[in-house]
């Protein structure tokens, strides 16, 4: 008896307290776990009276929710998510155009072309392969260099990659090597890659935590984890393929018809905001706000150089009929390629 | 007894009479209203949160939007594309192996338990426990450090784990104990009387065992590979960690729903989800009503005579299973004390400094709120039920309410949070506030485990006698008084049974949750899958053993509970046979 009054009693005080909180802003986003606390920090500190309320999962899934519930917006905003993502929310009606406060420092290609923008970019991230040096030593494989190096068949299995349906990272890849390599060449080097890869995940920093742990001695992933594990003494090499890296935008946008747009629009002034640029330094070596970003140890010098001219309109467009085509392709059939 | 008619009697005489049609018409109406209302309450309870649901997801399935999947022509597509028909096979062929190899296994260690005269029978009960008290994802992630291409027995297997292999084994692992109870109860009693027989008419002891024994055990074997069939072809949770690019049904669904927001093709994959669990359990029933009556009136309890030869056989082979249960719990907890799996293997904490985010200790503290919930006000609710049920006249109604109770154990906990999903999460519905919220997370756990809890609370009932009512009658206690005060404390073993079973299960389910929690309601099952699914394999260990900690603290301070009460309140019991 003592027990369910004192549930109740706790459930009804834990309601009245939530009531008279500030305002609450419902943020999704597909930013890595361990970035959400500082982010969240950083921001109500500057903006006490407004609290996030983070609905994390990753690209893909994040997109899907979204387009879902296009009748019914249940996000405020959202804060990083891929830049062809968002394009297609804009391409919906879905987004509120908005000029955050420190719009023009930000880079021309690093934000939606349309004055005023619909979403704006934080910061870049891009492809990176990591190659776990203990386990290929062991099991004989040579580094690779260039992308084309990885259909060699001697790395049957011994791949991961993310699947591009669920992952931002994922499609970033798929994308890229569509532009690189044109449409048919593209689609045939994925055949070949496929009889390589052990594994599709739906995560995108899976496959280099896969790397690090040896569990598969080479993972397509991005940079952020490459540079975390590494710094905390993984066996990894970053390798920067030859041929150029897939980038994708993480980027902010508000979402249309919000309750609480003075809120969300304080959220895309900050989220573009020297401050938060500060933030991203530390987790990215590439930022939407030119001149700030630093040097990383384990990343070469001319980084931002090797990523390949990306046309963001075209991968938002043709997501869809990539995505269809890809899972067509490699999404579990049942009878082997025809070689 | 007829419960709702009071006593009539001579004695009242020489009360007031308007004092006692007062006092009469008084207690007639508590009592109405504790039966009729309780009655009806309990209806609309199963009404809308197993019937409803289950409904909302057949409209949603076969009359749904196109756009997302649904409809009919959307079914016919689905059901005549190859890729479906693909993944109904590797479903069926995983599910068919895993019975295949599970039930026989268990088969003999039920047999080791209740038919020789092993030693130290308690022991091997309790560890064959163990997968209970754990997600199914714990079993495939101590694959993975064992049999992983990291794995500290890798060099056992040719080919990785990942894919057929890992879930088979992975789910025999999840699936062995519910076989095993199933077995327990089906070899409990025997006829001793007809192994004497046996022996004086000079049958060997295989003879025996195939006429006496595997004949009174084939609806319990039967039962127990429908019954692991099903459960593997709804779980995901193993194939999730550990099936690589292997793609079940169950798998495609979560996808369908969660990953792709095509919730016509999710109900879909539902629906087909249910047909096996249906078709077993009506298989089932119309087996167990051909079923001869194994105990007679007059038979004798059978006691097995030791047999060094079969006894020791049959101690190795239960000893080789637990130690290899021990062996694959033993890793996972290793594993999340491991720094950096495999190249530091120092011990330490840190996958257990869970941040305070949605996937850290707020989903351990959901899942603690949610299990005591369940268990608290579902082991209320359910005896309460089975004591409306059982105890008083029987109607319609009640017939009806017997109906329904049993229909939670041929759904799947996939369909029920597919359910859950299309009739909560409807715009017009106006309960459609409570999704996401820990409360619809209490319902459907409830809900989900009906049936074995009022089975349980239903045979405890029905083992009083009715007399019990009738003292209470004619001594003027209205009938809630005489089931709190007296009903309740006869059964509390029952009740602490019941109790046990609901929080287990709460802290342990992940099927029905994955579908309706919300980053405020995350759970502790749930934050390992997504740990999983992000690479965070060590912290998704420490996650499982702290459910598996709390499971098996919990159930041995219940038993500790139940040991101490019973020897206080039910000295005045003696112990049936056979139990």
């Amino acid at each position: 008896m003592f027990k369910r009054t004192a549930l109740a009693a706790g459930l009804l005080a834990a309601c009245a307290f939530h009531a008279q909180a500030n305002t609450e802003l419902t943020v999704y986003t597909a930013l890595e776990v361990e970035q959400l606390k500082a982010y969240k920090e950083a921001f109500e500190k500057q903006n006490p009276d407004i609290e996030i309320k983070w609905v994390r999962d990753s690209t893909g899934i994040v997109t899907a929710k979204l387009l879902a519930e296009k009748e019914r917006p249940q996000a405020d905003a959202v804060w990083g998510l891929a830049g062809s993502s968002l394009a297609i929310l804009k391409q919906q009606g879905m987004l509120e155009a908005y000029a955050p406060a420190n719009l023009d420092k930000i880079g021309s290609n690093y934000r939606d072309a349309a004055n005023p923008p619909s979403w704006v970019g934080m910061d870049v991230w891009a492809a990176t392969i990591c190659f776990n040096t203990v386990e290929a030593e062991k099991q004989g494989l040579p580094k690779p260099t260039k992308w084309e190096d990885l259909t060699n068949p001697v790395y049957k299995d011994k791949i991961v990659m993310p699947n591009p349906a669920s992952s931002g990272t994922g499609y970033l890849d798929v994308s890229a090597w569509l532009q690189t390599f044109g449409e048919a060449q593209g689609w045939a080097y994925m055949d070949k890659l496929h009889a390589n890869i052990g594994q599709y995940t739906h995560s995108g920093s899976k496959p280099c935590k896969l790397a690090a742990a040896g569990e598969f001695p080479i993972g397509i992933s991005f940079e952020y984890p490459a540079v975390q594990l590494k710094r905390k003494g993984a066996p990894l090499d970053i390798v920067l393929p030859k041929e150029g890296l897939g980038w994708e935008i993480e980027a902010t946008g508000i979402i249309k018809g919000t309750a609480h747009l003075a809120a969300a629009k304080k959220l895309a002034d900050f989220s573009a905001s020297r401050e938060a640029m500060d933030l991203y330094k530390a987790n990215f070596a590439v930022l939407a706000q030119p001149g700030i970003a630093e040097r990383f140890q384990e990343l070469p010098a001319d980084y931002e150089q090797r990523l390949i001219k990306n046309d963001f309109n075209w991968a938002s467009e043709n997501r869809d009929k990539i995505l269809a085509e890809w899972r067509k392709r490699y999404d579990g059939k049942s009878e082997p390629l025809p070689q | 007894m007829d419960a709702e008619t009071p006593v009539s009697a001579g004695s009242q005489a020489r009360l007031n009479p308007q004092l006692k049609d007062t006092l009469a018409s008084n207690g007639v109406i508590a009592d109405r209203l504790f039966i009729k209302g309780g009655q009806w309450l309990l209806l609309a309870l199963l009404l809308l949160t197993v019937v409803f649901p289950l409904a909302a997801m057949l409209w949603r399935g076969i009359a749904g939007d196109a756009s997302q999947g649904g409809g009919m022509q959307a079914a016919i597509t689905l059901v005549s594309s190859a890729n479906f028909r693909w993944l109904l096979g590797n479903s069926l062929k995983v599910s068919l192996t895993v019975a295949l190899i599970v039930v026989p296994l268990a088969y003999a260690f039920a047999y080791a338990l209740q038919r020789t005269c092993i030693r130290a029978k308690p022991l091997w009960r309790g560890i064959s426990l163990l997968p209970l008290l754990a997600p199914s994802m714990l079993p495939g992630i101590a694959l993975i450090y064992l049999f992983g291409n990291q794995g500290v027995l890798r060099g056992l297997l040719s080919d990785n784990i990942y894919g057929f292999w890992g879930i088979v084994i992975g789910q025999a692992i999840y699936t062995f104990p519910h076989a095993l109870m199933v077995l327990l109860s089906a070899l409990a009693l025997a006829d001793a009387r007809l192994f004497d027989a046996a022996s004086s008419m000079g049958a060997s002891p295989w003879r025996a065992f195939r006429s006496i024994t595997w004949s009174g055990s084939r609806q319990g074997v039967f039962a127990a590979l429908c019954l692991v069939f099903t459960l593997c072809i709804t779980d995901f949770g193993v194939p999730v960690v550990v099936g690589g690019d292997y793609q079940v049904l169950a798998l495609e669904a979560y996808k369908a729903v969660v990953g792709q927001q095509q919730f016509g093709r999710g109900a879909l994959i539902g629906m087909v989800l249910l047909l096996p669990a249906l078709l077993s359990f009506a298989v089932d029933l119309w087996l167990r009503r051909r079923q001869r009556d194994a105990m007679g009136g007059r038979a004798q309890v059978y006691h097995p005579r030791p047999s060094r030869g079969r006894d020791l056989a049959f101690l190795c082979t239960t000893a080789l299973i637990c130690l290899a249960l021990l062996g694959v719990f033993g890793m996972a907890i290793y594993s999340s004390l491991v720094k950096f799996w495999p190249y530091n293997l120092s011990l330490s904490l840190d996958h257990y400094a869970f941040s305070e985010l949605p996937g850290g200790w707020l989903a351990y503290r959901n899942s603690l709120v949610l299990a005591g919930c369940s268990a608290l006000f579902g082991s209320l609710v359910i005896f309460t039920g089975a004591y409306l049920i059982e105890k008083t006249r029987q109607t319609a109604l009640t017939q009806l309410l017997r109906l329904l109770s049993f229909v939670p154990m041929a759904v799947p906990g996939l369909v029920f949070g597919l359910g859950y999903v299309f009739f909560f999460n409807q715009p017009n519905n106006p309960l459609s506030g409570l999704y996401g919220t820990l409360t619809l997370l209490v319902l459907c756990t409830i809900a989900h485990f009906f049936t074995t809890a009022q089975m349980t609370a239903a045979a405890a009932l029905r083992q009083l006698d009715g007399e019990y009512e009738a003292a209470a009658l004619s001594l003027k206690v209205p009938l809630v008084r005489h089931f709190f005060r007296v009903t309740l404390p006869i059964c509390l073993p029952a009740l602490l049974d019941i109790i046990r079973y609901l929080f287990v299960s709460a802290m342990t389910t992940v099927s029905a949750a994955i579908f309706l929690y919300s980053p405020d309601s995350v759970l502790a099952a749930v934050a390992v899958l997504n740990m999983d699914d992000a690479g965070n394999v060590g912290g998704a260990a420490a996650m499982s053993t702290l459910i598996l900690l709390t499971s098996a603290g919990v159930s041995l301070l219940l038993a500790g509970v139940s040991r101490g009460l019973l020897r206080r309140s039910q000295a005045w019991r003696q112990p049936t046979p056979g139990l």
